[in-house]
């Protein structure tokens, strides 16, 4: 399974990012080869509108089942479940300690947005 | 000739001046544009026979996913980020996007059409023989004034004498399209601190448009000597001044023009419109 995660950093001692759209990358991590791979996100940083659109899209197109993050807007959730993507959230948290909590069970699915738009 | 009143914010009293101008305004007929269409409420104040009631629509792109390859150009090209792509299927939010028509070109499958989306509407009343009022109303849930705007613009009779447009509040995009092609404007402010400040907002604005404009200070009477210092010092013309008073306000509640309620009002009103003709005319001769 591979699992998307926002992140201020490049390594899984990072933060995770709580903004989604505004996330500077985005690890996706294969559960199966705990292998990693970082993506840079940092065009949509100052993007005006629909930043959580295109990070959305971003991270669907790397073929991932889920993704955890801070918060997620209205339009980025909606993308990320048209996708089949499922949202996990998680705060003040390392990026290592997010994928244990989701491979331990301890992240709750998120079923709708939980914040405004513009987040 | 086209007036337009603006404030740098809401609630300085730019409805209550601009509908008691377009009474004294002359030669008539006049129109009266409201495009504030987020809120209008001219229409509150001029009441009359609707001549006309139209539904405005942008168009937005429709994908047929049957062809589509998942190349992802369209939604590369789309600066809004109106389109996202998701495998083979097109999402597109329709709040986002401005109509630009791009992506359909951009298709290489030549899967995308253009659909209307509905924004709003555009009325016209008769309220007199010589006054007629055009306003917009925006959709719930549309955030896209400035199309709508356009067409309450397009909408008047562009060889009627005076146009007086009622502009939304602020200094945003709508604000400018509003204003766009105005002969003269005028700025409706306050004399509190956040009044100059919204009027040095407001008086960027016009400049960049490099539209002739004058300042009307609403409520005047409270000591407040920085909002006249500001205009000295920017040599902005102070075209009147409305005294802060109780019948002013009372004959407001009642959805009363001042012009024939408070005395002496119709001469200050009166003045102030031909200072804005002047102001226009001046700048035409340079
Ligand atoms: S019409 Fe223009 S703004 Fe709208 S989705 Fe297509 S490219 Fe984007
Ligand atoms: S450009 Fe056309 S073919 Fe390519 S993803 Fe968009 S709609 Fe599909």
């Amino acid at each position: 399974m591979k699992i998307a995660i926002t992140t201020t950093g490049k390594d899984l001692n990072s933060p995770l990012c709580e903004r989604f759209g505004r996330t500077p990358f985005f690890m996706v991590y294969d559960t199966e080869s705990d292998s990693f791979e970082v993506f840079d996100n940092s065009v949509n940083l100052n993007a005006p509108q629909g930043a959580g659109l295109q990070t959305a899209q971003n991270i669907a197109r790397q073929g991932v089942s889920c993704v955890i993050t801070g918060h997620c807007g209205p339009k980025a959730f909606f993308v990320l479940q048209k996708a089949g993507i499922k949202v996990f959230l998680a705060q003040n948290v390392t990026v290592k300690d997010a994928i244990a909590a989701l491979k331990d069970g301890k992240l709750q699915e998120a079923k709708a947005p939980d914040v405004e738009g513009h987040w | 000739m086209v007036i337009a009143v603006a404030s740098g914010k809401g609630g300085t009293g730019k409805t209550t001046l601009a509908v008691n101008l377009a009474f004294v305004a002359n030669p008539r007929p006049v129109q009266v544009l409201d495009c504030d269409v987020e809120e209008p409420n001219v229409h509150l104040f001029l009441k009359g026979q609707t001549l006309e009631s139209k539904t405005v629509s942008v168009t937005i792109p429709s994908v047929d996913e049957e062809k589509c390859s998942g190349c992802e150009e369209c939604s590369n090209f789309c600066q809004f980020k109106a389109l996202v792509v998701i495998g083979k299927t097109v999402l597109v939010f329709p709040e986002l996007c401005h109509s630009c028509g791009g992506c359909r070109l951009i298709c290489p499958e030549k899967t995308i059409d253009e659909v209307p989306r509905p924004i709003g509407k555009v009325e016209t009343l008769q309220v007199q023989n010589d006054l007629l009022l055009i306003y917009g109303t925006l959709s719930i849930g549309v955030a896209m004034a400035t199309p709508l705007i356009r067409e309450v613009k397009n909408s008047r009779d562009h060889g009627a004498p005076l146009t007086v447009i009622d502009c939304p509040p602020g200094t945003s995009c709508p604000v400018i399209e509003s204003i766009k092609g105005a002969d003269v404007v005028l700025l409706v402010t306050e004399p509190t601190p956040f009044g100059l400040h919204d009027l040095t907002l407001a008086v960027d604005t016009v400049r960049v448009l490099g539209i002739p404009f004058g300042v009307v200070i609403n409520r005047a009477g409270q000591n407040y000597p920085s909002l006249y210092e500001y205009l000295e010092k920017e040599k902005i013309p102070l075209i009147g001044e409305i005294p802060l008073n109780r019948a002013v306000a009372q004959a407001y509640a009642r959805g009363d023009l001042i012009i024939n309620s408070v005395s002496g009002y119709r001469a200050k009103i009166e003045e102030i419109f031909s200072r804005l003709i002047d102001l226009a005319e001046k700048s035409k001769r340079v």
